[in-house]
Parts: C-alpha cells; structure tokens; sequence
C-alpha cells in the first residue's frame, strides 16, 4: 500500500513511548488475569491468532506489501511442528523453533519470488504460492491429507515440565506471544524499521539515497514469515492437531481481516482485530453459515468507512501512535 | 499409434476437453482482465458472480419456467445489473485509493454473496437440466463429444474475439483505454467517463455470470462453485498479462490445453500446474506473456 | 468455536424425586452435543437433521417419563478439525457435556476421538467414515456407528463383482480417503476373482471430470468405481451422464453416496448408480414412519443413513445409562458394547469390543426415473450383506483393545 496507506502520525519519541508502553501493559495485564474468567484455551487460541496478524501486519502496515498468501507460513509451520513433536518426539520448544525456522525457509523461497513485483502482483503471487502450498499439504502423506495431524503430544518444556494442562501450558503461550510482540515492535522501531516505512512511502526516492530496497524488503518478509510460524506451531501444540484450515487460502483472508479491522500499520491494531474476529466467530456462531457473511461485512463496512481500524482511530483521535 | 504411451485417439480426445475447460478460463479471465485492464480493479468477486450467474438460471428454470437460452440472455444482464450497483455504490469511493482496497472490498463482497447462497442452499448443489437441443453427442471416432461441450467451445470464441474485437478496434473501445489513461482528458472531451467505468465493470460481470449459465447445465449449481476456481483464474490472468484481453482468451484457452494434458500424464498434479507455470512465467516476463509494463 | 444452542429440556421431573437414579448421573442431567457440519458440504448429509434426529429418539425413549433428564446442545464444526476440537474441548471442560454425536468428517472425528478419550466421555460417531476410528485409532470411548471405508468398499465391491461387474477401472480422490477407498475395493475386487484395469486420480474437489471418464470409457472396463465423494461424486455422476456411459453399457459404482446426493442430482442422471447403504427409509413400516416424521420437522427432507445412526446411538446410549445409572462416559460404552442393540431403523445388532456397531448392509441401485412413484423413492435394494460379513473381521483391524 504505497502513499494512499493511512500514515502513522509523527510524534515525538519520547511521548509515543509512554503510550505505547501503558497499551503494552494493559495488554499484558490482560492476558496475565483473564484467565480466570475467561476460558483458557479460548484465550491461547486468541494470542496465537494475535501473533499471526501482528507479523502479517509487519509486512502490510510497515513494508506496504498485501502478502494474501500467509496462510501457508502459519499452516506449514503448524505442521512442521506437531510432525516434529508426534513423531520425532521433539520438546514443546524445539518443535516450535523447528516450525519457526520451515516458515522462514518458506519465506525465503516464496519471498525470492515474490518480491520481485509490487501491488497486486504480490498479492496474486502470494496467493498463488499459498495454494500450491495447499496442495502439497494435502497430497503430501506425513500431512495426514484431511485428517490431518492428530494427538500432538505437548511434551515436556525443556524436558522438564509437563504441558498438557493448561495451567502450564498457558504461560508457555502467553510468553511466547509477547515475546514475539515484542520483537515486533523492536524491528518496527530500529533502524532497520525505519528503513522500511521509508520504503513504504516512498520506494524509489529510497533507492535513490541508496538502500538496498529488494534486500529489506526480503528481510522483512521472511521475518514476517517466521513469526507467523511461531503463531502458527505454538497453535498446533495448543489445540494439538495441524490440519488443512490452517493453510486453506480462507485463512489467508481471515488474517487480513483481523488486521484490517483492528488497524493497519499499529502496534496493537491486530491484536484487538484478532480479539474481535475470534470472539465474533464464537458468539455469532450461533447463526451458522451467517459467520462468513458477517465476516465480509465487516471487510466491506471497514474498506468504505472504516479503514483505518479500531486501533487506528483511537490513534487518530489521540494524535499517538498505537 | 501411441504417443508416450497414449493412443492418439485418446490423446486427441483429451486435448478436445482441455480446449472446452479453456473456454470457461477464457470466458472468466476476459472478465477479470476486462476489469483489471480497463478499471484497474482487481474483482474478487468474479467467482461469486459466476455462480451467480448459474443460480439466476437455476431460478429463472425452476421459479419462472425461462428455459436455457432465454437465461444466457437474462443471467447475464441481471447479474451484470449487480455489478453496476456494486460500483455506483462501493467500489467508485475507492478509485482515488490504493488498488489494494478494491481488492479487500470485492473479496468482502465474495464472502457475503457466497455466505447468502450457502445458507439457502446449502453445499449439495442443485441439478440444472441440459436444454433439449443440446442433448446427446456426436461420435468422433476418437471420443464421444457432447453436443453441449461443441456449444461451450464455440460460444466461448465467439463472445471473447467479440470482446476483444469490439475493446481493440472500435471507437467505444478506444474511447474506454483513453479513459484509463487519462480520464480528465477524455472526460473534458465530453465523454461520460464515470458511466462508462460503470458499465465496463458491469459488462465484466456479466461475463462472468454468462461462464456461470454455461456451465449450470454441466457442473452442479452449488454455492461453492466459484471459489477455488477464482484462484485459477486469477493466474490465468497473471500468466497473460493482466491488461491484456488477449492475452487472456488466449492463456485461457492454452492453459485449458495443458491442464488437459496434465490430466493425461500426471493427474495429480492438474491443480498445480497452473500455479507453477505463473511462477515460472513470473520469473521470466514479469508482466506476463502478453502484458505490458504498466 | 460455533455454538448453535439448542438447549432441549426433555424432563419435567424433579431430580429428587427420582432419588438415586439421579445420584449418580453428573449434575444429575445427561447432557448430549450433537456436532456436525451445519453450514456447508455434508449439511444435507448431517447437519440439523442429525440435532432432529437426536430428539426424536430422547422422546422416543420417554427420558422424561423415565425421570430422566436429557438435554441437547449442538455446534458446527464447520469441518474444521480444530473448531471441532476447541468446540469439543469447551463442551467436556466448561459445559458439561456428557456425550458427543454425529461428527462427520473423518478429521475433526479423530479428533474427538482422542479428546474424549482423555476426558473420560462417550463419542458415539454416525457420520465419519474412517475405518481407523475401530482400527488402530479405537477407544474404550467411542463407537462408530453407521458405517465405514471398509464396509463400503467391501459391501460394494464384493456384491458387484458377484453380480456380474468383475471388470473395474477406478476414479480416485487424491487423498487419503479417496486412497483407502480405492485400496479396500480393489482388493476387495482381486478376493472376488474381478480385474482392476486402470484408475486415475484426480485432486480434490475438482469441477470437471471429463477427461477422467474419458479414460475410464476408453477402458472399456465394466464398472467405474468412483472412489470419492460428496462434490466430486456428484460431478462425476453428472458428467458421465453427459458423456453417456451408462446408456453405452458401463455401470457406475459409487463408493460413499448419501441420499441426500441422489436428491440433488435428480434421478435421471443418477439412475443406475450402484452403492451400499446401512439404511434406507423405504425398507419397513417403522423406518418408513421414522422417515414421515423427520421429513416433517425437516423441511421435507428424508432421513440420510447417518440421520437414522444418531437416532439409533442416542437410544442405545440413553438405554445405556438407565441401565447402570450412571453418565461416566467410559461405564456407558461399556455397558452398550454388553447390551445387544435394537431400534426401529437398523433393527437387531451389536457393538464390537473395538467399538464397531454391527448391522447388516444394502447394495442399493437407483432407480430409472420412470420407476420412482414418489419423492425420494430412490432405491431398489439389489442385495443385502449380512451383518456378520458386512464390516471388517475384527481381528484385522489393529485395535489394541482387541487381544
């Protein structure tokens, strides 16, 4: 999304900061008490969702590029890891670090190709990837095709403790998805991120002041990549099963609806995107095949009105950056 | 006489029905590329309005007894109708936008539209009887060919070098690629620039629910029936050129070809082979085989 | 996680009154989900029907002249195995659900499968076909009702080749299902003294089948088996129609067809389509009030083959626990492998120590349109496989529970 993407506000670094650290522990806070009211594994299936929409927000928000193809980082990563943890019988850590580095090879590949056109180039060749992705989980027989992976074992975090109930398990989780939180938000305020929001503006006065576009644009989208599978084997060991959803393109669109719902380009955007689509999917359930025309609903009333998300207009309205 | 182990006969049987699938890649890709080519929209909803297309002849049959060739008059015209109402209301916000939002609008409008069918008629799908005088089949020597499947490829040529005619060499075609290029300009001419978006989209559509009433009679009517084929459409369209008619009726009907061929020697992979061929083409013409750097 | 609650409050009695029985019963209510595919491919096949189905046999039962308390609760799990399993997980952890029904799609029921067992409840499956779930994936919890892969592929290929249709060429979907499929009817087929001559695989969900009923004409085999289904069964029956194959003397056999599929396709193109079912609502006079019945509260749809399962499991489970008096999901199972099982639909039969039910199979042919007399009178029933050689021995199926 080149110059027409709704800008972040400039503002001083030191104020934004203050916001941004309060809305962080907020979101901690959050996270950290609700699970006493709120059903755990239904707030797992939240962070994981979360974390998947902040890395594909990385590459939307911050580098301008609609990649509709992310579905295949979550999905492969998902499998890789329940594959690793059933059947090689990796620990909980070591079968998420394993999906982590599938989807950032993954990345590398479909990024060499992808990055070579812009707009909606990208978009079809993400898309495309992702489906042919699709295909190969479904032919491919340690996938399990439709089945699926079943009864991933969670195992034991470092060997030592057991996460198969979720008073262990969901701090795993909640670490994990802060973790990567904030890893995002320090790639998106180095000097590496600037760079990229530099690209997003304005691509070719960045190469003219000589940056390596194609290299950053690379790095950024195998980091979002790898992200998105941490997002998607810490889910694979939290429902402890990889099936086919999780690389069907329909996800692909889900993660940028979240997005687009909760904010493009800010911080904690996707996060409340993620909460909102998730909780909706749950209650709204109630009317059936109404979920999905509700979900394009939303697409179009945040497309024509609302576009710059919930996050984003909270943003707006304070005059911080969120 | 075998080729790789093929009779000829069978192999020529094949590139016979591949050619037919062209004609509904063709058909839909002249659509979209008609949209991307002229409007700059990326219509996600094609495949929607395909099916549309479909279910208004399913309705037409069954609620108002209008048979088969009244319907590909009518589906088309209504549910070209839609389209016109989907840009005077939503989509013509967008133009001074990132092309990427008429993207997320149209695959907004897709779920919806697909969620609505999908509710009323559920998955199963429902029959849509063969017109009469299409019926049956002529026996080639080398296959049986249904008559209907003669009809597809014909009809198919014809609307599409049609459209390409009339967009390529007309004065109404010159008038809509001058409008693309400068739409000030040719509006100051006194040329109704926003109507003409207009319609242009709503023709696009209308092409793409007249693939939908051809292809009632042969694939079930089912609210499913264009999502996964909007996907391989859109790399038909890639493969092309996304500006190019004619790059599109053409990769239609080639890539129909292939797949066919695909189906012959290594079926497992006719989802793919699309998918890999863009690649591929994108590594080495970026713009397509008939596109042109925008 | 997708709940469409329907919460039926079956019992009127108060728990106190029935004393001990309600003693031991988990919160003294008996608590059935139904969870299926409401809202796409097997809808028809599944989906409200089976909820329907479900009540009809708690009222058919008299749980609440019993002093029984039952209610239902239902979900789509839109095939999606981890919605069903985060759906699954909710209702055993949080809203104590007792008992889990129906479950097409052999994903999300392997799932279940393994959930339940961990939690200690009862799945009683109607709608999957995965012959795993009695096979290497089988549990002390679960029951597999209706059918599976293996007796489809047995029941059809066995039958056929016996009548006559000992050439096959076979249409497979490229995965795992459509491979067992294909694997267990071919060798079903080579045990009869059939040939396979040839098969094709084409992917999932594929809209144009041509090409492949080209090769399978040129085959010149008897029958086509079509080693797939729901979308891809109804493609390649309306295409070969189109193309004629059955006027020029070849018979289609489809592997897993529905009821509900015949409907949609119309009887002039399914006709001649041969298949195996374990139910039909035209057999007697109780399965056809059954069938009156649920088409009333069914928008005049007749009962599919899994319908009658829920029916059946729901009444076998509920008898289950009067019986022993107790909800705890491991005890029921047990208790309804030992009672010997009889209900309107599949009439006498029996679960397996692997959880499999027992009942005898159909070989059904479609009728000519000419034929049918009226709405859904779909069927001729050419063959019947009896219960003991319908289903896989039981020693062949790798269940550890079975020594």
């Amino acid at each position: 999304m080149a110059s027409n993407a709704p800008a972040a506000p400039i503002a001083r670094t030191t104020g934004a900061l203050r916001h941004q650290q309060i809305a962080f522990l907020v979101m901690a806070a959050f996270f950290i008490l609700a699970p006493t009211v709120i059903y755990p594994v239904f707030l797992m299936k939240l962070m994981c969702f979360a974390l998947f929409a902040c890395a594909f927000n990385l590459l939307i928000g911050y580098v301008g590029l609609l990649s509709f193809g992310h579905a295949m980082f979550f999905g492969i990563a998902g499998y890789a890891t329940a594959h690793s943890a059933k059947v090689w019988g990796f620990t909980p850590e070591l079968a998420i670090l394993f999906g982590t580095a599938c989807a950032g090879v993954l990345g590398i590949l479909a990024g060499l190709l992808a990055i070579r056109r812009l707009g909606i180039y990208f978009a079809m060749i993400t898309l495309a990837l992702a489906q042919m992705v699709f295909f190969f989980c479904l032919q491919a027989p340690f996938t399990g095709g439709e089945d699926g992976i079943q009864a991933v074992p969670r195992g034991k975090l470092f060997g030592l403790i057991d996460l198969s109930d979720a008073s262990t398990m969901y701090p795993f989780v909640l670490a994990i998805f802060l973790g990567g939180f904030l890893l995002i938000y320090r790639i998106v305020h180095s000097p590496f991120g600037q760079v990229l929001k530099a690209i997003r503006e304005n691509e070719s006065r960045a190469v003219s002041l000589g940056y390596d576009v194609d290299r950053y644009k690379l790095l950024a989208f195998v980091l979002s990549a790898a992200l998105a599978g941490l997002a998607g084997g810490t889910k694979s060991l939290v429902f402890q099963l990889a099936s086919l959803t999780d690389v069907h393109w329909t996800m692909s669109g889900e993660v940028v609806l979240m997005t687009l719902v909760g904010g493009l380009g800010t911080i904690f955007g996707p996060v409340i995107g993620a909460a909102v689509i998730i909780t909706m999917q749950n209650y709204l359930a109630q009317l059936g095949a109404w979920v999905t025309v509700v979900q394009g609903i939303v697409f179009v009333v945040c497309v024509l009105a609302f576009r710059r998300g919930i996050i984003g207009e909270i943003a707006h309205a304070i005059k911080k950056p969120l | 006489m075998e080729i790789f182990g093929i009779p000829t006969q069978a192999l020529f049987g094949q590139l016979l029905i591949g050619l037919i699938n062209g004609s509904f890649y063709a058909l839909l890709s002249l659509g979209l590329a008609v949209i991307f080519g002229l409007l700059n929209i990326i219509n996600f909803t094609h495949g929607a309005q395909y099916m549309l297309g479909a279910f208004v002849a399913y309705l037409l049959l069954n609620k108002l007894g209008i048979g088969y060739w009244w319907s590909l008059l009518l589906a088309p015209i209504i549910v070209g109708a839609t389209g016109v109402v989907i840009e005077r209301l939503m989509l013509s916000k967008l133009y001074k936008l990132d092309h990427l939002y008429g993207l997320l609008l149209t695959f907004g409008l897709a779920l919806i539209i697909q969620g609505v069918f999908r509710n009323e008629y559920g998955s199963a799908g429902q029959p849509y009887a063969m017109p009469e005088q299409l019926s049956g089949g002529r026996n080639l020597g080398f296959m049986f060919l249904p008559n209907y499947r003669a009809w597809v490829i014909v009809a198919s040529l014809v609307i599409c070098l049609g459209t390409w005619y009339v967009i390529e060499k007309t004065k109404l075609g010159s008038y809509l690629r001058a409008a693309t290029e400068n739409p000030q300009l040719v509006q100051a001419f006194g040329v109704n620039v926003p109507r003409m978006i207009t319609l242009t989209y709503g023709f696009g559509v209308g092409l793409a629910g007249l693939a939908g009433v051809m292809a009632a009679p042969i694939y079930q009517v089912s609210p499913q029936m264009g999502t996964d084929l909007i996907i391989v459409v859109f790399a038909v369209v890639v493969i092309g050129g996304m500006g190019s008619i004619m790059g599109s009726i053409v990769t239609g009907f080639g890539l129909g070809v292939i797949e066919g061929l695909t189906k012959v020697f290594y079926p497992e992979a006719s989802n793919t082979v699309i998918f890999i061929i863009m690649a591929i083409v994108l590594l080495i013409r970026p713009a397509g085989l008939f596109g042109t750097q925008k | 996680m997708k709940r469409k609650l329907i919460s039926t409050l079956v019992g009127a009695a108060f728990a106190m009154a029935v004393g001990a029985a309600g003693a031991q019963i988990s919160d003294g209510i008996i608590k059935i989900g139904v969870m299926s595919d409401m809202s796409s491919l097997y809808a028809d096949i599944g989906g409200p029907g089976s909820t329907l189905a479900a009540r009809m046999a708690v009222e058919d039962f008299g749980a609440a002249a019993k002093g029984m308390k039952v209610e239902i609760v239902s979900a789509d799990h839109q095939n999606k195995a981890d919605v069903g399993s985060s759906v699954a997980r909710q209702w055993y952890d949080v809203d104590k659900v007792d008992a889990i029904f129906d479950v097409p799609n052999s994903a999300v029921a392997l799932a279940i499968n393994q959930l339940t067992r961990e939690k200690g409840k009862a799945f009683i499956d109607s709608g999957a076909a995965s012959s795993d779930l009695t096979g290497k994936a089988c549990s002390p919890n679960t029951v597999h009702w209706t059918y599976d892969t293996w007796m489809l592929a047995n029941g059809t290929g066995t039958a056929i080749v016996k009548t006559g249709g000992d050439s096959w060429f076979f249409l497979t979907s490229d995965y795992a299902f459509g491979h067992a499929l294909e694997r267990d009817t071919e060798a079903a087929v080579l045990k009869n003294g059939g040939k396979v001559l040839g098969k094709v695989r084409h992917p999932l969900n594929t809209q144009d089948f041509s090409s492949f009923l080209l090769q399978a004409q040129s085959s010149k085999a008897k029958v086509i088996g079509l080693a797939n289904a729901g979308g891809d069964t109804i493609n390649s029956v309306k295409q070969a129609s189109e193309f004629g194959i059955v006027k020029s003397g070849q018979s289609l056999a489809g592997m897993l067809v529905f009821i509900s599929d015949v409907h949609g396709l119309g009887l002039d193109k399914a006709q001649g389509l041969i298949f195996t079912e374990t139910f039909y609502w035209d057999m007697n006079d109780q399965t056809r009030a059954f069938a009156k019945r649920f088409a009333a509260g069914n928008n005049g749809k007749y009962p599919t083959m899994v319908h009658a399962g829920v029916y059946a499991g729901v009444l076998h489970y509920l008898k289950a626990i009067e019986a022993i008096k107790t909800d705890d999901g491991t005890k029921v199972i047990e208790q309804m492998k030992k009672m010997p099982t009889d209900d309107p639909l599949f009439g006498k039969g029996v679960i397996r120590a692997d959880g499999r039910k027992i009942h005898p199979a159909y070989l059904v042919e479609v009728k000519k349109p000419s034929e049918s007399k009226g709405p859904y009178d779909y069927y001729k029933i050419r063959a019947t496989i009896p219960a003991d050689q319908a289903f896989r021995p039981l020693a062949e199926g790798g269940c550890p529970l079975v020594k």
